[in-house]
């Protein structure tokens, strides 16, 4: 893995918001949005900087569901699980993901090609069962269209 | 607002408590003791387990007594049938998630869920496993070892970890069933600034977190023809030991514990109690030396390996203040190999040296790299190989660990009629008992520097100032003019402050004492469980009493010490001194 360490940015946010409370939460935000995860190594720097133990930093980025702990796939896979794509069958739809790529949620591809997020209501029920990949909505997906569908990004490839 | 008195129904009796008291509290003035699993007074008052609910009429739900204030005209119900059923629930809850291998569990005596299971009556948990998957051990220390699985997330550890010991190494993880207490990225505790005091394991309700047997493994040298197995064992031992038979709090049994030891089968029973009278030869000199020198000042005491490793690393630009003293059970180990191998023509090879410690960190300081000054101190003259390496100490055994050693070998420990240490490094003075309690190894060194330093004897042996359980202690020691300032400091939340005053260079201290747990080694991770303040006490009266009871009680005037540098030291910071007793420290990084 390379080695990442904190920009020029993301150091001046730090010291912006040294001392202030609550400031560890609005930092690993913006080093997440700069990543697209939190990095093992700048917890490390921002736990020295901040004088946060590492302990705490793991807390925090455990407990809530937005931090990731691995670096995001190119694709993110967004298949929504809320009530009206649960009755549709978006566990079997879920479950050919996880078949056809060998990951579980929350989890990124050997290749690093998908990300796969389960989520809760994407705001289009009526096209339930929904999978969202990138910025592209698959409505009323059917199991055996799953492979066809993820086979596009792969030849994009 | 403390003194206001607030007046309240417990169980329908009228009751007058100080305000801002807890509904627990008051209660126990009431002579009524709530179930509690979580709560530890002053250290962790976090709510999490839900089993010291009460009714409070008016009260829409039950309250957790634990951080409920009491209110003037609170009328409080602990027993009634709604309280009984919601305490078994949550108990029975917390139960489900629970691996109940008791008989086979080291806290099979002193789990407080087990006892709690049974005082409230649940013979039966009504609930299927909740964990669905097995959840990795935590074996990456060699002091302790966690399991995930045994744990009730009651937060304790987490909350002595920081509060009391300001390292901070472990904290929750994720949330709701897949919550745990873990180290950064699950990295394990020895790839964490963990320092392997184990107060975590002190105050644990459960065997979630245990210390790394070696008992197989001495029974295993016990048993050897070939090997002369010898034991060293720690002061703070001697004055807790005797709770792991049944006996009160603060009962001595220094002889009994030299004869059941003896009767395990170990060649030798001597007693780190000789290497901590050496320890004072060495350190009170060292001290002596930076005085004169105007080398730097404050020295602080290197006898508690938790401090160390903390030092190591939180403060490593003071790592040239602590003395280069080993500790006395290293020490121990390095002249048992060299020294006594010579005196009385045993192959060091077969030497294995087993040390009683009332400490869990002293597990971790003997597999330190460098300790193993005998095996080079050999090397040479015997043409040793490098794959021949041996330890100054081989194992490491807490005083529960050693308990169980007698109990397994079926020794009647309560009636042993007691004999002594062997010669000559079972002999020891007052000076030496003392290490075993916080202020202890300053007074000890107080003792014999204000002697060698004015040539006079010491008329006032004790010094009281310097004893007790405060966080912090400081005094004005005169020696003949010159007014040595000293600190004591027990548990590193309040190393802490002396440090910090060290990095700032305001210091005013010449000597600081630092022991990592509450109360000294007294109160170390490896004693009888339970450890509170109140065992601690009586404990170091234990400990003060044997002092007193010492016919020799100045480390400078032990004989058998005296002839270890007549015969084979020379003097006190002298060449073997430097290769044998001396060591030095290294920065850590915060994670491996």
């Amino acid at each position: 893995m390379e080695h990442k360490k904190l920009n020029p940015e993301l150091v001046s946010l730090v010291q912006q918001w040294k001392g202030k409370e609550g400031n560890l939460i609005m930092i690993l935000h913006e080093i997440q949005n700069h990543h697209g995860y939190v990095p093992r190594e700048l917890s490390l720097e921002l736990s020295k900087m901040l004088d946060v133990p590492l302990a705490r930093i793991y807390e925090v980025i455990t407990f809530y569901n937005f931090f990731k702990l691995i670096p995001p796939g190119k694709h993110r896979i967004a298949l929504c699980m809320g009530t009206a794509c649960y009755l549709r069958g978006a566990a079997v739809i879920l479950d050919e993901i996880k078949n056809i790529l060998g990951i579980k949620e929350g989890q990124t591809t050997k290749d690093g090609l998908f990300y796969l997020d389960v989520v809760r209501c994407l705001g289009c029920c009526g096209l339930a069962p929904v999978v969202m990949i990138d910025n592209k909505v698959y409505g009323k997906v059917k199991k055996n269209e799953v492979a066809d569908i993820l086979s596009k990004y792969i030849k994009e490839e | 607002m403390e003194d206001k008195k607030v007046s309240l129904k417990i169980d329908g009796k009228v009751y007058e408590c100080d305000a801002g008291m807890t509904i627990l509290e008051a209660c126990a003035k009431a002579a009524i003791d709530i179930p509690t699993l979580c709560y530890l007074k002053d250290i962790n008052q976090e709510a999490a387990c839900s089993i010291c609910l009460v009714e409070v009429k008016g009260a829409k739900t039950l309250l957790r007594s634990c951080v409920t204030s009491i209110k003037e005209g609170m009328e409080i119900f602990t027993n009634t049938e709604r309280v009984r059923n919601a305490r078994r629930l949550n108990l029975e809850l917390l139960l489900a998630g629970h691996p109940k291998d008791c008989l086979v569990c080291d806290r099979n005596q002193s789990c407080e869920l087990r006892k709690l299971a049974f005082d409230m009556g649940i013979r039966e948990v009504r609930f299927p496993k909740t964990t669905k998957t097995e959840l990795p051990l935590d074996a990456t220390s060699v002091s302790l070892s966690r399991d995930p699985n045994k744990c009730i997330l009651c937060g304790r550890c987490v909350s002595v970890c920081s509060a009391i010991q300001s390292v901070k190494a472990i904290d929750f993880s994720g949330r709701g069933k897949s919550s745990k207490v873990t180290t950064f990225f699950d990295s394990g505790l020895a790839n964490s600034v963990c320092v392997n005091c184990g107060q975590c394991l002190l105050v644990c309700p459960t065997g979630a977190i245990i210390e790394k047997n070696a008992i197989e493994e001495v029974w295993h040298a016990l048993s050897d023809p070939k090997k002369f197995v010898v034991v060293e064992v720690a002061p703070a031992v001697r004055a807790a030991i005797g709770e792991e038979f049944g006996m009160p709090a603060g009962s001595l049994v220094t002889a009994k514990l030299a004869q059941g030891l003896r009767k395990l089968g170990f060649a030798k029973v001597f007693d780190t109690q000789f290497s901590a009278d050496l320890t004072i030869m060495e350190e009170g000199y060292e001290l002596i030396q930076r005085i004169k020198n105007k080398g730097i000042l404050p020295m602080i005491t290197s006898c508690s390996p938790g401090w160390i490793k903390f030092a190591e690393h939180f403060f490593p630009g003071i790592l040239g203040n602590i003395s280069s003293c080993k500790s006395p059970q290293q020490m121990f180990g390095a002249v048992a190999k060299t020294y006594y191998a010579e005196k009385y023509n045993i192959d060091p090879r077969n030497i294995i040296v087993v040390s009683i410690m009332p400490c869990t960190a002293k597990k971790f300081e003997a597999s330190r790299p460098e300790m193993q000054s005998a095996f080079d101190y050999w090397k040479n003259k015997m043409a040793l190989k490098e794959d021949e390496a041996f330890r100054d100490v081989d194992y490491v055994l807490t005083t529960r660990e050693a308990s169980r050693l007698i109990k397994e070998a079926g020794i009647n420990f309560i009636n042993l009629p007691g004999e002594d240490f062997d010669e000559p490094l079972g002999i020891s003075t007052g000076a030496a008992v003392i290490f075993g309690a916080t202020g202890g190894v300053m007074e000890a060194a107080v003792r014999t520097a204000y002697e060698v330093l004015t040539g006079r004897q010491l008329e006032k042996l004790d010094f009281m100032n310097l004893r007790g359980l405060n966080g912090i202690k400081v005094a004005d020691i005169d020696i003949d003019g010159l007014n040595l300032k000293v600190a004591v400091a027990n548990s590193l939340s309040n190393a802490r402050v002396l440090l910090e005053e060290i990095e700032e260079g305001r210091s005013p201290y010449a000597f600081i004492e630092i022991m990592t747990c509450p109360g000294g080694c007294l109160g170390g991770a490896g004693q009888p469980i339970p450890t509170n303040n109140e065992i601690r006490l009586k404990r170091m009266e234990a400990i003060y009493r044997e002092d007193k009871n010492k016919p020799l009680r100045k480390s400078h005037e032990n004989p058998a010490v005296q002839a270890l540098y007549k015969e084979f030291l020379g003097q006190p910071l002298g060449e073997k001194s430097h290769h044998l007793l001396h060591t030095y420290y290294k920065k850590r990084e915060g994670v491996l």
